[in-house]
């Protein structure tokens, strides 16, 4: 482990951490609203692994990886990105209907995907492309949603991987509700005790149901994390205009801890995040992330940034990018050489290749398959109706209709 | 003074000039500021009437009615805008127990003069939660009236004349129908343009009549055109007002052509169709020459978009319900 520089921001507390149902933050200063994102300074934030790639040490967060577990979370980032690419390429050829990309925010899903444990159950939104991939599922599986050839069903116990999530929010109580569960069960507590993690972003954060998840999760004190990317933006409205304080602050309130980590730093999201995992299993109740983050790319690829973003914003993220900066620890560390980024790129090249032509193999449903699973029991309206639809259906039969 | 515009444009339109004739209305929603709506119809228009009458809102649909129930009693005009007809569903407690309620709650003292407008329906190619039909719930709750325009200067005019209404209205909008294009007459005035609760025969016709509202008048019209080939003369009647029905026109149509066919996307069960079927029962039994038919989407989840065009009635649906009418 090399000494690295530890930058200004760096040296700060990354917030209310462990101690924060304790003892609230004191009372804040308006002027220090998360206004960062537009006048290019970072916040208070926990980071492990500077934008130069320099590892600094923090008070209360570290990682402890090989050499080749270093390797691996910058080739879980590289892979993602090159895979989240293709998602945007194949909607831009017509062969997706929409596309959420993740681009900007590998490492916060990666480093908090890794962190899980075999047994934790995770709550995405419909972005969480990278943490889909930390469980080590196959990539394809959210494509049928955005290719619109099914409504992304699975079933989610099996994977530990909830269905995506469209509507804002909604998953963050179903996560403290399983979570509550897990309580129930007695399946917390040790070392294999199960934990939750619900992810969400800055615009959920201002849902009633997200609010209403805080109060479950500590009235129950349920075994969840409340992953927030703060990626900046919900759509079109930056997060300052949502939220005058910043946003791992309403954790104390709630009566439970609340951390701002570097969201691009892939080292202090898997740090901070396993703290809150592992806190969890162990019966020491809910924690709040706030992942602080960039969507680098649109909200989805319907949506076009250009009308509410400048262009020099997202340059001055980019200087901050999630890969660069594990590539240039792991160059500065002598972990890897030219030929591993060679042979990674080409890996990541011969994964996206291979989910393109699988995408564009998925069948079409069966016009009927609209009928299926309605009802577990069954219903004679839904029974009536799909005998019409295949008379109806029959009856162009050779008609050249 | 008349102009083309697409049914987009026209809302967009005349919430400028409710904007500009009333001083207490406001404009309020998710991304509908710099952005314009993820549709675009509110574009351009915090620009030109600045960031408190055209409200960026906190991503919280439950907060956007609340806090414009509380807009419209200190004598605020707000114009909700709901980014998806499925993302309605947090504001549904708001909705149905405090902005349908608070007028009568109050002795009469307290109108809610709130508009909400959502863009609905299917046929967009979108991913679940955002092509739901959801009117019938809005329609059965007493206090809220229901509109659904089907053409550019319906849409000019019943958004304007919604917003000048004291009646808390939800504004259903036909997304798939946004880029179409008819003319709007810009000199009709509130008074002079057809009235907001009123239905209108978009069609006249002989044999039979098709009832739809929303984007289905289009798909009926394009049935009467089609089926006027085949020799089979089709009145196609827009709803245009689904709370409260206007259903004069209905009846003194169905006294004519002893047929009936409703068309709409929502699922059937208790739908409108259910609702506008009775009523004629009731009133023309005698004129009645066969069953009434529905033609509408099936009683399932919204489907996933690549069967979408079997979801949705399209024309052949109508035509084989308008064949199936014949058959009696």
């Amino acid at each position: 482990m090399v000494n690295g520089e530890r930058g200004p921001r760096a040296t700060k507390s990354g917030g209310t951490t462990r101690t924060a149902a304790k003892k609230p933050a004191a009372p804040r200063k308006k002027a220090t609203t998360d206004r960062s994102v537009a006048n290019g300074t970072d916040p208070a934030f926990v980071q492990l692994l500077t934008p130069e790639g320099d590892r600094v040490e923090h008070p209360d967060y570290s990682v402890d990886f090989t050499d080749q577990e270093y390797r691996d979370l910058y080739r879980d980032l590289v892979i993602v990105r090159r895979l989240d690419t293709e998602g945007t390429t194949l909607q831009r050829q017509g062969q997706l209907g929409i596309w959420a990309s993740l681009n900007g925010q590998e490492a916060a899903q990666i480093g908090s995907g890794r962190a899980l444990a075999q047994q934790d159950m995770v709550f995405p939104t419909y972005r969480e492309h990278g943490v889909l991939w930390c469980r080590d599922i196959d990539p394809i599986m959210p494509f049928g949603l955005f290719r619109g050839v099914d409504l992304g069903g699975w079933d989610s116990r099996k994977y530990k991987f909830n269905m995506y999530t469209i509507v804002i929010g909604a998953q963050t109580l179903h996560a403290t509700g399983y979570a509550m569960g897990v309580k129930l069960d007695g399946k917390m507590g040790t070392d294999d005790g199960e934990a939750v993690i619900a992810y969400f972003g800055d615009g959920a954060i201002s849902q009633g149901d997200v609010n209403e998840a805080f109060v479950y999760a500590a009235a129950y004190d349920a075994p969840v994390v409340f992953f927030c990317q703060n990626n900046q933006y919900a759509i079109s409205v930056p997060v300052h205009k949502q939220a005058k304080a910043p946003l791992f602050e309403r954790a104390s309130g709630f009566g439970f801890p609340g951390v701002r980590v570097d969201g691009n730093d892939v080292l202090a999201t898997y740090a901070v995040t396993k703290d809150a995992l592992d806190r969890a299993r162990h019966g020491e109740g809910p924690g709040l992330i706030e992942a602080y983050t960039y969507r680098m790319a649109a909200h989805t690829t319907t949506d076009d940034p250009t009308r509410y973003r400048d262009r020099s914003e997202e340059d001055a993220w980019r200087l901050k990018d999630p890969l660069s900066r594990m590539k240039a620890f792991l160059e500065k560390q002598g972990l890897a050489d030219e030929d591993y980024f060679a042979e990674l790129t080409a890996e990541a090249d011969r994964y996206a290749l291979d989910l393109r032509e699988r995408v564009l193999s998925m069948p079409e449903p069966d016009p009927s398959s609209i009928f299926d699973h309605v009802y577990p029991n069954g219903s004679p309206l839904i029974d009536e109706q799909r005998a019409e639809f295949l008379a109806y259906h029959a009856s162009f039969e050779g008609s050249g209709h | 003074m008349s102009q083309t515009s697409t049914i987009g444009k026209a809302i967009n339109l005349g919430l400028r000039r409710a904007l500009e004739d009333d001083p207490k209305v406001v404009l309020m929603g998710e991304d509908i500021g710099r952005l314009g709506g993820v549709f675009r119809v509110t574009d351009a228009l915090q620009k030109d009437f600045g960031e408190d009458r055209v409200i960026d809102t906190p991503l919280a649909e439950s907060g956007i009615v609340g806090t414009a129930v509380g807009l419209a009693m200190r004598g605020y005009r707000p114009v909700c805008e709901i980014q998806f007809d499925g993302f309605v569903y947090p504001a549904f407690d708001q909705i149905v127990c405090q902005v349908a309620k608070m007028h009568n709650r109050s002795l009469g003292t307290i109108p809610m003069p709130i508009v909400i407008r959502i863009p609905w329906g299917g046929g967009i190619g979108a991913v679940e939660h955002h092509s739901e039909s959801p009117e019938a719930y809005f329609c059965h709750t007493a206090g809220l009236k229901v509109l659904a325009p089907s053409n550019p200067n319906d849409a000019y005019w019943m958004i304007q004349q919604a917003i000048a209404s004291d009646d808390p209205i939800i504004f259903f909008e036909p997304k798939r129908r946004y880029h179409e294009k008819g003319e709007i007459d810009t000199d009709l005035g509130l008074a002079g343009a057809y009235p907001l609760h009123a239905s209108r025969v978009a069609r006249p016709g002989s044999d039979v009549t098709v009832v739809a509202y929303g984007p289905m008048v289009r798909t009926c019209l394009d049935a009467a055109v089609a089926a006027e080939a085949d020799g089979r003369s089709l009145e196609v009647i827009d709803m245009r007002t689904l709370s409260p029905l206007d259903m004069g026109p209905v009846y003194e149509s169905v006294r004519r052509t002893g047929r009936l066919v409703i068309a709409h996307e929502a699922p059937g069960n208790v739908g409108l169709g259910a609702e506008i079927a009775t009523r004629v029962m009731q009133e023309c039994f005698y004129s009645l020459e066969a069953p009434v038919l529905r033609v509408t989407g099936y009683d399932t989840p919204y489907p996933q978009s690549r069967l979408e065009e079997e979801f949705l009635p399209d024309l052949d649906r109508v035509l084989d319900a308008v064949d199936r009418t014949f058959a009696y």
